[in-house]
C-alpha cells in the first residue's frame, strides 16, 4: 500500500478493489504498530475514521464519488475538527474539544477524505524541531534519535513513516517545507489566501497559511485542488477562479529560466545540502530548465523580521488563552490577574511565552516604531526582491534548510541557531509567496535532503510541474525510512 | 482668580445594524445571557472577522452628515488588553487611520450659535458585560454584547460649560438618531458620554491636566457631574493642589465623582493593525450612493422651516429635535397650510399632553392629519382657540375625526350675527355699572363685558365678532 500515490489510491476504491473501511483500517493498524515510536499523532480515534470510511464508500457505491473519496488523511492538530480534541501542542488547549470544523476540515470532509487523527505539532506551531509540543517531541523516521523538523512535524513523520498517504500542515516560517524536508517528503505552502485559515489556530495571521504535505508533486496537487478557494469567513481569503493545480504537471520544462539566489548558496549551507541541490540543478537541466543566478540581498534580514512580526502577531493571538472561556485554567487562583497569570504560565511553553514576551515588547509603547513598523519595511523590501528576481526567472531554486535532521536536544537550548534553520524558508512567507520542498538525496548519515521551489503569486501548477518533472526522472520521494520490525510493508 | 472650563467628548454610538461587526450574531438588546454570541464573538480558537458593511455605512453615513473627510482608505486595528468580558484579549478598533476625521456641528446655548468641531469618529465593536452581583464571589459573563458595532466620535476641547457639553451631546444624539445609525437609546446604553475635563485660568493659552470622566448615560449625569468635576478641580487648584490626570467615574447617588484609575495605571494597548482584517477601502460610488439616500438634515430643515413656514429659528430649533417631530410638524404645516399656527399647536398643546403622558412623538394618539384639521377649523372660523382646546381633547381621548367632535359636542362657534347681537343685548342691558365705568374711560370695563358675553354664549361666541358688535353698541 505504501507505494501507491493517492490517484492509485483513488482508482482502486472508485473501482471497489478496496473499500475506504479497509484502506481506514489498513493505516490505523499502522498508526498503532509504529506511532509508539514516532509519537506523530495526538488523537486517534478508530471509531470515527470508519464511521467517515463508511460514509465515504456509500458515496462510492452511490456513484457520488469525486476524485479522492474513500482516501484517508491525517490532519494537524491545529485545524479545529467538529467533535475531536484539538490541542495545538498545547496544553492550553488539553481539553479542547472543537465545536465546529475549520474550512479545510470542512473541504476534506465535503470531497469525502476520512480523517485518520491529529497529527503532533510544535506548541501552537512556534518551533523547528517538534520538540517543543506539550505531547512530547516526534521522532524522526529516518532516525528516531533525530527531530522531524517542526511545527508539523507530526504530519511530515506519519506521511514519511506512511502511517497516512498524506496530510495537512500549515507553514507560517517554514513549518511544512523543513519537515518536509528533514523527512524526505513534498510540501506546498501556498499563496498567502489561497486557503482559507478559518478554523486554523492563529499563529501569526499575516503569515498563516495552510497546505498539502505527501509522497510526491502530484499528490501535493490534488490535494491543494480539495483545500484552496473563497471562504467568505476569512477576509484575507482571495476570491478567484477555480484552478485544477494537476493540469500543467506534465508539461516539459524546456525554456524553464530557474532562478538560484547567491544569498542561499553562500556560508551557512551544509556541504552535503548543497551538493544534492547542485545535483538537482543539473538534473532540470537535463529536463530542458535554465539556471540564473539572481539575488535576493534583502532576504538576510528575513530571521530578524520574522522574528519580530511573527511573535507581535502570536502575543496578540494568544490572548485568548485566558482560561476564562475555555482550555486551561489553573487550579488555585487568588485573583482575576492571579488567575490570568498562573494559568498562562501553566498552560504555555517556554517557547510559546518567549514569544509571547518578544511580541508584547516590540509591540509596546516607545519600540513600536524602532521594531515593528521597521520590520514592516524591510518586510515589503524583502517582497520587492523577490518581484525583481521573478523578471529574470520563472522559479526559485535552493536548499529548504541548511542542513539536515538535527538530533534531539541538540539545538533546544539555543533559540537563535533553531531559527536559522527557517533562513531559506521564512521570506517566501514574508513576501506570501507559494513554495514547497521535495526530496533531492540522502547525506551520508542516511538522512533526507530537501530542494525549495518559490514560484510567484498563484504560480502553484508551475511549481508542481517542476517538481513532478524532477520527480518523474529521480526516486528521492520513493524511498522508504528503515522501520524495524514494526513496519510490517518495508522493502 | 477666574478659572475656564475646558470640555471634550468621547462619545460611543452603538450603530444600528441588525448584526454584530464582525460577525452574524443579533444585536438585539435584553436577550438571555450568552445567547447571542457565535463562536466569533466568543473568540473560538480558529475563528476570524468579517466586517460588516452596515456598520460602515452608519460611519459614512455620520461622516457626511457632518461634512467630515472620509478616509478612503481606513484601518482596523487591536487594541490589546486583558479582561474577561473581552473575549479575544483585544478590542478591534481603529487609531492610526479612523475612517471619519473633522466635521462640525452646531450647537445653540443661551441664544447663541456655537461650532463645536469633531476631532474624529472610527468603527469599534463593543465588549461584553461583566456582572458581579448574583454569583456568590464569582462575576458572570455576558457576551451578547460583544462584537456590537460603535461609532466612538471625539470631539475637539472646545466646549466651555456643562451647558454646552450637554447641548453637543444632544445636538449629536439628534443627528446619530435622525439619520438612522442608532436608536439613541441611553438606558440600554446606546449613546454613552465620556467628557474630558480640565480647568485653567481666564486667558491662559495651555489647556490644564484633563480627568476623564467615564460612561454618562444620561444628559442630567452629564451636566451634573461635569458641574461636581469642574467645582473640585477648581477647589483642589485654589487649595494649592495639583490635577493629576485620571480616569474616573461619576456616582450618581452621592453626585460626585471618583477616581477609578490614574495615568500611572494606564494600560500599555500595544495597539497594531488587525492582520486578520484588509484595510477597509470607501469607493466614491458607494460613498455617493450613501450621500443620495441621506434623509434631510436637522440643519437643512431649521432652515426651510423658517423660510417655508415663517416659524422662528428658536421654534425651529425645537422642532428639529427629532425626525419624528420634524416630520409630525411638516405633516401638520401642509395639512393645515398655517406653518405659524401648526408650530404653535405642536410646541404646545401636543407637546404638553404628550410629556404628561410621557409618550414619544410616535406614539401619538393625535395624528399629524387630525391636528392639521383642527388648525384648518380654527383658521376658517369653526372653532376659537378655546374650543379647538376642547376638540384636541376630544381627538386626544380617541373621540373621533375633528368635524364629528365638534357636531357630537356642540363646540362649534357662534356664526349667526343675530343670537350673537340677543346676548350683547342682554349682556349690556343686565350690566349698566360697567357700561357707565366704559363710558367714562376705563378701559378695562370693556374686557369685562366682553368676558359677561363669551360666558353667556357658554365660549362658543367668535372673540373678534364680540369685540365688533361690543365696540359699535358701546359707541352709540
Amino acid at each position: 500500500m505504501s507505494e501507491f500515490s493517492l490517484s492509485a489510491l483513488a482508482a482502486q476504491l472508485a473501482a471497489k478493489q478496496v473499500s475506504s473501511r479497509e484502506l481506514a483500517q489498513t493505516y490505523l493498524d499502522r498508526i498503532a504498530a509504529l506511532n509508539p515510536s514516532i509519537n506523530a499523532f495526538i488523537t486517534v480515534d478508530a471509531e470515527k475514521t470508519l464511521a467517515e470510511a463508511a460514509a465515504a464508500d456509500a458515496l462510492i457505491a452511490a456513484g457520488k464519488n469525486g476524485p479522492l473519496t474513500g482516501v484517508p488523511i491525517a490532519h494537524k492538530d491545529i485545524f479545529c475538527t467538529d467533535g475531536w480534541l484539538t490541542t495545538c501542542g498545547s496544553k492550553m488547549l488539553s481539553n479542547f474539544v472543537a465545536p465546529y470544523d475549520a474550512h479545510v476540515i470542512q473541504r476534506f470532509k465535503a470531497a469525502g477524505m476520512p480523517s485518520l487523527g491529529k497529527t503532533n505539532m510544535d506548541e501552537f506551531a512556534m518551533g523547528s524541531s517538534n520538540e517543543t509540543s506539550f505531547y512530547g517531541a516526534v521522532k524522526n523516521p529516518w532516525d528516531t534519535a533525530r527531530v522531524p523538523g517542526g511545527s508539523s512535524g507530526g504530519a511530515a513523520a506519519c506521511v514519511a513513516a506512511r502511517m497516512a498517504p498524506a496530510a495537512t500542515g500549515t507553514d507560517t516560517g517554514g513549518s511544512i517545507r523543513q519537515p518536509a524536508a528533514f523527512t524526505g517528503i513534498t510540501g506546498l505552502k501556498p499563496t498567502y489566501g489561497l486557503v482559507s485559515r478559518f478554523g486554523m489556530i492563529a499563529f501569526a495571521s499575516s503569515l498563516d497559511q495552510a497546505g498539502p504535505m505527501a509522497p510526491s508533486a502530484e499528490d501535493c496537487a490534488l490535494l491543494l485542488n480539495v483545500m484552496t478557494g473563497f471562504d467568505p469567513n476569512d477576509s484575507t481569503s482571495l476570491e478567484r477562479d477555480k484552478e485544477d493545480y494537476a493540469r500543467d504537471l506534465d508539461k516539459p520544462l524546456s525554456g524553464l529560466r530557474v532562478g538560484l539566489p547567491k544569498e542561499f548558496f553562500a556560508e551557512g549551507l551544509n556541504s552535503e545540502v548543497a551538493a544534492a541541490v547542485e545535483a538537482a540543478v543539473t538534473e532540470l537541466k537535463k529536463l530542458g530548465a535554465t539556471p540564473v543566478e539572481i539575488s535576493l540581498a534583502n532576504s538576510q534580514l528575513a530571521i530578524p523580521v520574522y522574528y519580530v512580526l511573527a511573535p507581535a502577531e502570536a502575543s496578540s493571538n494568544l490572548s485568548r488563552f485566558d482560561g476564562v472561556r475555555y482550555g486551561y485554567r489553573a487550579p488555585d487562583y487568588a485573583s482575576l490577574d492571579d488567575m490570568y497569570c498562573k494559568t498562562r504560565a501553566q498552560g504555555f511553553g517556554a517557547e510559546v511565552k518567549r514569544r509571547i514576551l518578544i511580541g508584547a515588547y516590540v509591540l509596546s509603547h516607545g519600540y513600536y516604531d524602532a521594531y515593528y513598523l521597521q520590520a514592516q519595511k524591510i518586510r515589503r523590501l524583502i517582497a520587492d526582491d523577490f518581484s525583481a528576481a521573478f523578471e529574470a526567472c520563472d522559479v526559485i531554486l535552493g536548499p529548504t534548510a541548511p542542513g539536515t535532521a538535527f538530533r534531539l536536544g541538540e539545538k533546544s537550548d539555543d533559540p537563535v541557531e533553531m531559527y536559522l534553520n527557517d533562513l531559506y524558508t521564512i521570506p517566501a512567507n514574508l513576501a506570501g509567496l507559494p513554495g514547497m520542498s521535495l526530496p533531492c538525496g540522502f547525506d551520508s548519515q542516511g538522512l533526507p535532503i530537501g530542494l525549495q521551489l518559490v514560484g510567484n503569486y498563484f504560480s502553484e501548477a508551475k511549481m508542481l510541474n517542476v517538481a513532478h518533472q524532477y520527480q518523474r526522472v529521480t526516486d528521492w520521494h520513493k524511498r522508504l525510512p528503515p522501520l524495524g520490525e514494526a513496519s510490517g510493508e518495508r522493502r | 482668580m477666574k478659572w475656564e472650563t475646558v470640555i471634550g467628548l468621547e462619545v460611543h454610538t452603538q450603530l444600528a445594524t441588525q448584526s454584530k461587526i464582525f460577525s452574524g450574531s443579533s444585536t438585539a438588546f435584553g436577550a438571555a445571557p450568552n445567547t447571542h454570541a457565535s463562536a466569533v464573538d466568543i473568540a473560538l480558537p480558529g475563528v476570524l472577522p468579517v466586517l460588516n458593511k452596515g456598520a460602515v455605512e452608519c460611519a459614512i453615513k455620520f461622516g457626511l452628515a457632518i461634512g467630515a473627510t472620509l478616509n478612503r482608505v481606513n484601518v482596523f486595528d487591536r487594541k490589546n488588553y486583558f479582561y474577561p468580558d473581552l473575549p479575544k484579549g483585544y478590542q478591534i478598533s481603529q487609531l492610526a487611520k479612523p475612517i471619519v476625521e473633522g466635521g462640525a456641528l452646531k450647537i445653540v446655548v443661551d441664544g447663541e450659535e456655537k461650532t463645536i468641531h469633531l476631532t474624529r469618529a472610527h468603527m469599534e465593536e463593543d465588549a461584553g458585560k461583566s456582572l458581579h452581583e448574583d454569583f456568590h464571589g464569582m462575576t458572570g459573563i455576558d457576551l451578547n454584547r460583544a462584537g456590537t458595532p460603535l461609532l466612538e466620535i471625539v470631539s475637539e476641547p472646545e466646549m466651555r460649560s456643562s451647558a454646552e457639553a450637554v447641548a453637543y451631546a444632544r445636538a449629536l444624539h439628534t443627528l446619530v438618531t435622525w439619520i438612522g445609525i442608532c436608536d439613541g437609546n441611553m438606558q440600554e446604553g446606546s449613546f454613552r458620554v465620556d467628557a474630558n475635563v480640565s480647568v485653567r485660568p481666564l486667558g491662559q493659552a495651555e489647556f490644564g491636566t484633563r480627568r476623564e470622566i467615564k460612561n454618562l448615560n444620561s444628559f442630567r449625569f452629564l451636566q451634573q457631574a461635569i458641574d461636581y468635576e469642574v467645582r473640585w478641580q477648581i477647589e483642589t487648584l485654589e487649595d494649592g493642589g495639583r490635577i493629576e490626570q485620571a480616569t474616573v467615574l461619576f456616582d450618581p447617588d452621592s453626585g460626585e465623582t471618583r477616581m477609578m484609575r490614574s495615568k500611572e495605571d494606564a494600560h500599555d494597548y500595544r495597539y497594531f493593525p488587525d492582520p486578520d482584517l484588509l484595510p477597509v477601502k470607501l469607493g466614491e460610488d458607494w460613498i455617493e450612493a450613501v450621500r443620495a439616500a441621506l434623509p434631510e438634515l436637522p440643519a437643512a430643515m431649521q432652515a426651510r422651516f423658517q423660510s417655508g413656514y415663517g416659524v422662528s429659528a428658536y421654534d425651529a430649533a425645537v422642532l428639529t429635535g427629532s425626525r419624528a417631530l420634524a416630520d409630525y410638524f411638516e405633516a401638520v404645516a401642509k395639512a393645515c397650510g398655517q406653518g405659524k399656527l401648526a408650530a404653535n399647536w405642536v410646541m404646545g398643546e401636543l407637546s404638553a399632553a404628550l410629556n404628561k403622558a410621557e409618550l414619544d412623538i410616535a406614539a401619538s394618539p393625535v395624528t399629524a392629519a387630525q391636528l392639521g384639521a383642527l388648525i384648518v377649523r380654527i383658521q376658517d372660523g369653526t372653532l376659537s382657540g378655546k374650543l379647538a382646546k376642547q376638540v384636541f381633547e376630544g381627538l386626544w381621548e380617541g373621540a373621533g375625526e375633528v368635524d364629528a367632535i365638534i357636531d357630537a359636542r356642540g363646540l362649534r362657534q357662534m356664526s349667526d350675527s343675530g343670537e350673537l347681537e340677543k346676548i350683547v343685548d342682554e349682556v349690556l342691558a343686565a350690566n349698566p355699572k360697567s357700561v357707565e365705568e366704559f363710558r367714562s374711560g376705563k378701559e378695562k370695563a370693556f374686557n369685562a363685558l366682553v368676558g359677561q358675553v363669551m360666558k353667556a354664549s357658554r365660549g362658543k361666541a367668535n372673540p373678534a365678532q364680540v369685540n365688533e358688535l361690543l365696540k359699535a353698541k358701546l359707541q352709540n
